[in-house]
């Protein structure tokens, strides 16, 4: 099972694994950062509490991404961060802004805290906007042409958008009252832009992307691609019509929002995943061509499956033990 | 390309000391929490809770600008020093892999729990999480220590067409200089954590504070430094001696040798010359170095002549040198003085008080020294005999590195402004709070007459 052959395929696997999570659990909670209002503080206070427990540990998802992809496909990481160096410093920007105004909102004195407020939310846009644009100029294959560009501002807000969505059904999900209607108008919004950026996306990527094009359009291939978009317009139309209901009597049903939009997270990255695979670089490097040594990969893989699991039940135990509405945030 | 590379230099130099100024703090307050909270679970004394509560605020900050500045750190690798995975990417890459998924996915959930569950889960559980924690850090500095040793002296491996290939993964983490480094970083971070401690509770004494918390506080940093200030000479000697052994060109820039010598002096101070290969402005005390190294005072030691276009830039080294066993020394003076007066059941006046409040950072100080020695020591290798630095370069266009610079720079300025500017804030604005919290009525499960103290004012 662990043969030379089938390694990069495992890791290609993995990565998958970390990004889609990273994507569902940082998505939520950088959506929470973007719609921070700052004109009400205590709706930022309940808002900020309602991911406190879990930032720091969604982010690391990310971290374990890169460092899956820095172990598995050493030349894939330079070339990718390389076509990507600035974007990248952006984002690490954002994510250092909104990672340290966390912390900084608690601590400081009632004028400074609503600045940190206010940089906590840019910190959030700024990320979320460049992990947006580096996804476009990945799917466009580090391509520096005009149409490429705008390709990638299209994804910049897509992303964004979609981590929006998911940040509001979040709230549906950890709060209550007034704060919970507003995330519920909010959810609604984000999920109209979301569907148009989904559909815009499957039209244009194929278009300008022949690689995408071919592989979207040969059968029988073409009705799993075809499954794929539907699912995902289905169940955002599904969402919709949940939305307008809610909320119910005793907050029945308050996590469905959620769910629903992690299915579509899901469904949108196979959709992606299937789009490029077996390419780490789009059209220039394929996972066997830019694997490690077996022996490293080896080495690191046998620590993963022991450690992966525990890191998996540990986290549901968090989530556990944080589980339902948010209460005040209180540090000790 | 030259600037690429002198850029790329700066960048990730800057990026690396930023970023060791939190782990240096918080690998080691996670330990002191750990500890000042089974105290209160002994004792159930409000006092330790008071401590815990005000160093774990401290801790939650510190903590974040070490993930902030860590999650740049990883990414920094392939965007600025492509050759390194490159080359030696198969040895690099399980290590950082290891970190990830032993210590930091851990750290980050447990802590979770710790800042926010301790209303939610038994108090057992609150405790074991900061066990965790602390845990999680140093497991951390365990990975990347192992690394970093790699680097200076690397083994376990071998080259095939140009590229490192793990033979022997024992051989490669249990390197000739792992253990010393471990041990000599872990102790620094106690140090540093342990004035930071110190002189922040310095300051509030200064500032008129009459609780309990902050003298107690106070003492058992500065006991924990007169502990393991000697520990780290003891340490700290050894690592030496085996960097003699592995690293002789390092040395040899640390001690300020240019000619191969029998019973070399000992430089207090000197200012070397590189151009002319030699030192001006000696303070020597005869033999010491010798004695030192090599245990024999009339002993021989290499001069860096021997090693000419493969040693290190000398001044950096040698000053860096200086200033970390300088700081070392005026620790162990402080500590012990300190200690002194403490066991003997006197209050501090006011001179050692602001000695200690002088030296709230020193620890940090120490910390980027010794690193600059160890790290400028290695070069011009980035990997010892393996790979040089030049050669890990990364060849995207200047202005980018530039344009990346300028932002990091930036935010951190304003970031270690603010982080310098917030602790001593809570300092002083635990000054001013007299009366116990509501929620401090936290039961110890030892002892119910936790409030019974609290009324005694603690
Ligand atoms: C001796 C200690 C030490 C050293 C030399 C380094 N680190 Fe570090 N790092 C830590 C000790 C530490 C820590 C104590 O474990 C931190 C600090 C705060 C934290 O969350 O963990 C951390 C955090 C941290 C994080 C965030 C983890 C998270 O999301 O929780 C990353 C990605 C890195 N580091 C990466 C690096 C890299 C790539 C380094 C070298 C080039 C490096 N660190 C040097
Ligand atoms: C945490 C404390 C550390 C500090 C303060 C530090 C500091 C430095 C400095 C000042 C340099 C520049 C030397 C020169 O170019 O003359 C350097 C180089 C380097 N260090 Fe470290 N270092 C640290 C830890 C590490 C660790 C843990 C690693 C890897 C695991 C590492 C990897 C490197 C690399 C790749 C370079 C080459 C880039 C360069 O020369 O600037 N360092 N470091
Ligand atoms: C006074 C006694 C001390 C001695 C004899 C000593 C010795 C050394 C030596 C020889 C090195 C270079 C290791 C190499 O070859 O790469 C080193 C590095 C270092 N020192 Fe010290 N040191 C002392 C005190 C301190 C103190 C007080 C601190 C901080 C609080 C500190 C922090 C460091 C750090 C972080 C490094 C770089 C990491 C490493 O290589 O271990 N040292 N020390």
């Amino acid at each position: 099972m662990f043969a030379d052959h089938n390694l990069p395929i495992i890791f290609a696997g993995l990565m998958a694994l970390s990004v889609i999570v990273y994507a569902i659990l940082d998505g939520y909670d950088l959506g929470v950062g973007i719609l921070l209002p700052l004109e009400n503080d205590q709706q930022a206070d309940q808002m900020i509490a309602s991911i406190g427990p879990f930032w720091d540990a969604n982010e690391t998802w990310l971290v374990l991404a890169v460092g899956l992809l820095l172990i598995a496909f050493p030349t894939a990481h330079s070339a990718i961060l390389k076509s990507l160096y600035i974007p990248t410093a952006i984002m690490l920007i954002g994510l250092i802004l909104r990672g340290v105004a966390f912390d900084f909102r608690a601590k400081v004195a009632q004028v400074n805290k609503h600045r940190w407020n206010q940089v906590f939310k840019l910190g959030s846009f700024i990320a979320s906007l460049s992990q947006g644009y580096m996804l476009g100029s990945f799917v466009m294959g580090f391509e520096s042409s005009v149409a490429a560009n705008l390709f990638s501002v299209l994804s910049a807000l897509g992303v964004t958008c979609a981590y929006a969505l998911i940040g509001s059904t979040w709230l549906i999900l950890k709060t209550t009252d007034s704060l919970q209607l507003r995330a519920i108008k909010w959810a609604k919004l984000t999920g109209i832009i979301s569907f148009v950026g989904i559909l815009a996306v499957c039209i244009v990527n194929p278009l300008i992307n022949s690689f995408v094009f071919d592989r979207w359009t040969s059968a029988p291939l073409v009705y799993f691609v075809a499954f794929i978009p539907f699912v995902c317009f289905t169940l955002l139309t599904i969402g919709y019509l949940v939305l307008n209901r809610l909320p119910l009597e005793n907050d029945t049903a308050c996590w469905l929002p959620f769910l629903i939009t992690v299915v579509v997270y899901i469904f949108c990255f196979c959709g992606l995943a299937f789009s490029f695979y077996p390419y780490v670089v789009p059209g220039e490097l394929t996972i066997w061509q830019a694997a490690s040594a077996p022996e490293s990969l080896r080495f690191i893989l046998y620590g993963a499956l022991v450690v992966i699991p525990c890191i998996l039940a540990y986290t549901v135990f968090s989530y556990r033990i944080f589980w339902g509405k948010v209460e005040e945030l209180r540090y000790h | 390309m030259d600037d690429v590379f002198l850029l790329s230099r700066l960048q990730f130099a800057a990026n690396i000391s930023f970023h060791i100024l939190f782990p240096s703090i918080s690998i080691a307050l996670g330990w002191f929490l750990f500890y000042f909270k089974l105290r209160f679970n002994i004792s159930g004394h409000p006092v330790w809770m008071r401590i815990y509560r005000f160093w774990v605020k401290v801790f939650a900050l510190t903590f974040a600008m070490g993930v902030v500045s860590g999650i740049t750190m990883s990414f920094q690798f392939g965007t600025n020093w492509p050759g390194y995975m490159e080359t030696v990417g198969n040895i690099a890459g399980p290590l950082l892999g290891y970190e990830v998924l032993t210590a930091f996915f851990l750290e980050a959930t447990f802590l979770g729990i710790m800042l926010f569950g301790i209303h939610k889960v038994p108090n057992w559980l609150h405790t074991l999480s900061i066990l965790i924690v602390a845990l999680g850090t140093t497991i951390s500095a365990f990975w990347i220590i192992v690394l970093n040793s790699w680097m200076q002296t690397p083994a376990g491996f071998e080259m095939r067409e140009g590229v490192a290939h793990a033979v022997d993964w024992w051989a490669i983490v249990f390197n000739p200089s792992f253990p010393y480094r471990l041990g000599h970083v872990l102790l620094a971070s106690g140090l540093t954590a342990s004035f930071l401690i110190a002189g922040l509770s310095a300051y509030r004494i200064l500032r008129g504070d009459h609780k309990k918390a902050p003298r107690l506080a106070l003492k058992t940093a500065v006991f924990a430094a007169a502990i393991l200030m000697p520990l780290q000479i003891f340490v700290g000697d050894a690592h030496g001696l085996n960097t003699l052994e592995h690293q002789p060109q390092k040395v040899a820039a640390m001690e300020g040798i240019w000619d191969t010598e029998k019973g070399v002096p000992l430089l207090l101070f000197a200012i070397p010359d590189e151009k002319n290969r030699t030192n001006h402005f000696e303070l020597p005390i005869p033999n010491l170095a010798s004695l030192i190294l090599t245990h024999d005072p009339e002993g021989e030691i290499k001069g860096l002549n021997e090693f000419k276009g493969e040693h290190p830039p000398v001044a950096p080294v040698f000053y860096g040198f200086r200033v970390m066993v300088g700081i070392g020394v005026l620790m162990l003076v402080v500590a012990w003085y300190c200690s002194i007066v403490l066991i003997r059941k006197k209050e501090l006046s006011s001179i050692p008080l602001y000695a200690l409040l002088a030296m709230t950072f020193s620890g940090w100080i120490a910390t980027l020294a010794g690193w600059y020695v160890t790290e400028i020591g290695r070069q011009p290798y980035l990997v010892s005999g393996v790979l040089k630095t030049v050669d890990a370069v990364t060849d995207i266009a200047p202005e980018n590195v530039v344009f990346s610079f300028i932002l990091y720079m930036s935010v951190y300025v304003v970031l270690l402004i603010a982080y310098l500017h917030t602790l001593f804030l809570m300092a002083r604005k635990s000054v001013e709070i007299e009366e116990m919290q509501p929620d401090e009525e936290i039961q110890s499960p030892f002892n119910h007459s936790v409030n019974k103290l609290a009324e005694q004012g603690a």
